[in-house]
């Protein structure tokens, strides 16, 4: 059995607007429209989607905290809004956004509290401790009250207090939000260090791609509730009609050049962006705009993973 | 270490349960404690308020005392002792705000209040020990200097029987429970209201007329007086001072304390059920 299965899974809200003086509409908004999906132990799992897509609405109803209006939910073989407590024992939480740790205290406090809170075995949890002290560099924060901790250094110390009861599954919310590049390579190869070495499943939701190309075999993009890609990174591309970019120095500034196959996109005086299809060669765009123009000098950009995305969100919106 | 021995599989032992539990209460009750030891300037501020409003009060009731003597059973010594516990009780039981429900409403703002969920402790218990380890500081604390300055500028009665210390102590105990079951119901009245500020200010307003603290309810007139002196406020104030005052002593002071002990127990048990219906509110309707 997965270790997390969604079996057409809904939720709806009702959202009361004023209609008039006295009278009130209520509409139904349907924030998870039947979701079905299973994540295997072990899997590192991307769980994207635009603003208001359903993320947090799964990422609530899969911790327990909001019961599904219809559809059946597992996680660790329990029904998360029945079990919650239970279940809450065997789950680590990371918001980006938030904290679990106790402000004006010492960040040690806070693991002190874990520990006692999900019961950790004395030998345990030191071992869990040094571990996460060790790849995570708390060493020196161990004393520090955390709200003299930088955002970085706060969010080092959420995942670690997250993490100090072994939870089988670790949702992460927006885990690098606001932090800098040195510190959003730090949580992630940290969390590399947990997928891989302890087997802890981990399920992301992020607008950082980056964190997806560099921790998740697997994306899942969802919007309106419903997923629209489940699958490896590099499908994306595929499915998301990728284009590839050319970029042309001709010898001096044109009007928008016409060539089979591209179109152009963006305009500087003699440099021209033409957009094409992945899947197409660049050769014989190269060679038609070579032929009919003065062509001084070219090159290929690869499509970036935001952009894929981008419009894959922009197509749903529309679809 | 692939998630090796989940804390599921654990056999349940009902004794390990309750001291690992209580470990868990003690623990976050050291924290509060501490938590508002690391705010001295607050602390000092508080205390200079708690003084100079306990200054005022003791004049003002010296001299309403001196134009009618043995007003509400209580002579000028008493009356003014009366006013210096109530500073001292004021921030312990958080009568006038101040405790764990500002805490709780800032989570409510931010959406903290979520987190509480994700944790496998009791809501109710986990604030209740935060709840009581900050009274622990502030009793030390801020309660001490009120009655130091008291003693130094006013005549004041102190208990003439040793033992009158330890009844007092246990009813502020029980003060602090009936105070945090009442501010308890209060906050969760921010899962429905998204904002409990509203209903806090008027229940402040009410906890400091009828808790006693500005006027004795032994003033109170009639059936007011009556009323006022069993329903759950006067636990808060009154009750403990007349311990201090010594109006009730040997087994005479198991009335005051039983009616202490009986609100305590109703207001946890009322603010167990309706954090059923708050959690179930929140788990199906959405936060």
């Amino acid at each position: 059995m997965a270790l997390i299965e969604l079996r057409d899974v809904r939720r709806t809200f009702t959202v009361r607007a004023r209609a008039g003086r006295f009278s009130r509409t209520k509409r139904e908004v349907r924030a998870v429209d039947g979701l079905s999906f299973d994540v295997e132990a072990g899997e590192c799992v991307g769980y994207i989607g635009p603003n208001g897509a359903g993320k947090s609405t799964t990422i609530k109803m899969l911790t327990g905290i909001l019961v599904p209006s219809s559809g059946r939910l597992r996680v660790a073989g329990v029904d998360p809004a029945r079990e919650r407590v239970a279940l809450a024992r065997r789950i680590g939480v990371v918001f980006g956004q938030r904290t679990t740790l106790w402000w004006d205290l010492p960040l040690r406090d806070s693991f002190e509290l874990a520990r006692r809170i999900y019961r950790i075995p004395d030998h345990r949890y030191r071992e869990n401790l040094d571990r996460c002290v060790e790849l995570l560099d708390l060493g020196e924060l161990l004393d520090t009250p955390v709200r003299q901790l930088s955002l970085g250094q706060r969010m080092r110390g959420d995942l670690a207090a997250a993490l100090l009861h072994d939870p089988r599954v670790l949702y992460l919310d927006e885990p690098t939000i606001g932090l800098d590049v040195v510190s959003k390579g730090k949580v992630r190869e940290f969390l590399r260090e947990v997928n891989r070495d302890r087997g802890t499943t981990v399920l992301l939701t992020t607008h950082d791609l980056t964190d997806i190309e560099q921790l998740c075999d697997r994306v899942m993009v969802i919007d309106h509730g419903r997923v629209v890609y489940d699958g490896g990174l590099d499908g994306l591309h595929a499915t998301g009609r990728s284009e590839r970019t050319l970029v042309v120095d001709l010898a001096e500034a044109r009007p928008p050049i016409e060539v089979a196959g591209a179109r152009v996109v963006k305009v500087e005086g003699p440099r021209q962006w033409l957009a094409f299809p992945s899947r197409q060669s660049a050769a014989p765009i190269v060679s038609a705009v070579a032929e009919r123009y003065p062509l001084v000098d070219l090159s290929v950009r690869e499509p970036a993973i935001e952009d894929v995305i981008a419009r894959m969100y922009a197509e749903v919106a529309i679809g | 270490m692939l998630n090796a021995a989940p804390a599921e599989t654990r056999p349940p032992d009902p004794r390990a349960d309750l001291t690992a539990s209580l470990g868990l209460y003690a623990s976050v009750a050291r924290g509060a404690f501490r938590r508002y030891s690391t705010y001295r300037a607050a602390t000092l501020a508080g205390t200079v308020t708690n003084t100079v409003f306990g200054c005022i009060l003791a004049y003002t009731f010296v001299a309403l005392w001196r134009a009618r003597p043995d007003l509400g059973g209580y002579d000028l010594d008493q009356a003014v002792t009366f006013i210096w516990v109530c500073q001292a009780l004021m921030p312990t039981t958080a009568i006038f705000g101040g405790g764990f429900e500002n805490d709780v409403q800032t989570r409510f703002r931010s959406g903290d209040i979520a987190v509480d969920l994700y944790r496998p402790v009791d809501f109710q218990g986990w604030w209740l020990a935060s709840d009581l380890g900050r009274a622990g500081y502030h009793l030390l604390v801020r309660g001490g200097a009120p009655l130091l300055a008291g003693s130094l500028l006013f005549h004041f009665r102190l208990p003439e029987r040793p033992l009158t210390w330890l009844v007092f102590l246990l009813s502020v105990l029980l003060a602090e429970v009936v105070s945090f079951g009442l501010r308890f119901l209060v906050a969760l009245t921010g899962f429905w209201l998204h904002d409990s500020d509203g209903v806090r200010s008027v229940t402040l307003v009410v906890a400091m007329f009828l808790s006693g603290m500005l006027l004795p309810l032994t003033l109170f007139p009639g059936w007011l007086g009556e009323l006022a002196r069993v329903l759950p406020w006067a636990a808060l104030a009154q009750v403990p001072a007349d311990l201090f005052l010594e109006h009730a002593t040997g087994p005479a002071v198991l009335g005051p304390l039983g009616l202490q002990l009986g609100w305590a127990a109703a207001l946890i048990g009322a603010g167990r059920g309706v954090q059923a219906l708050a959690t179930r509110k929140v788990v199906v309707q959405g936060g």
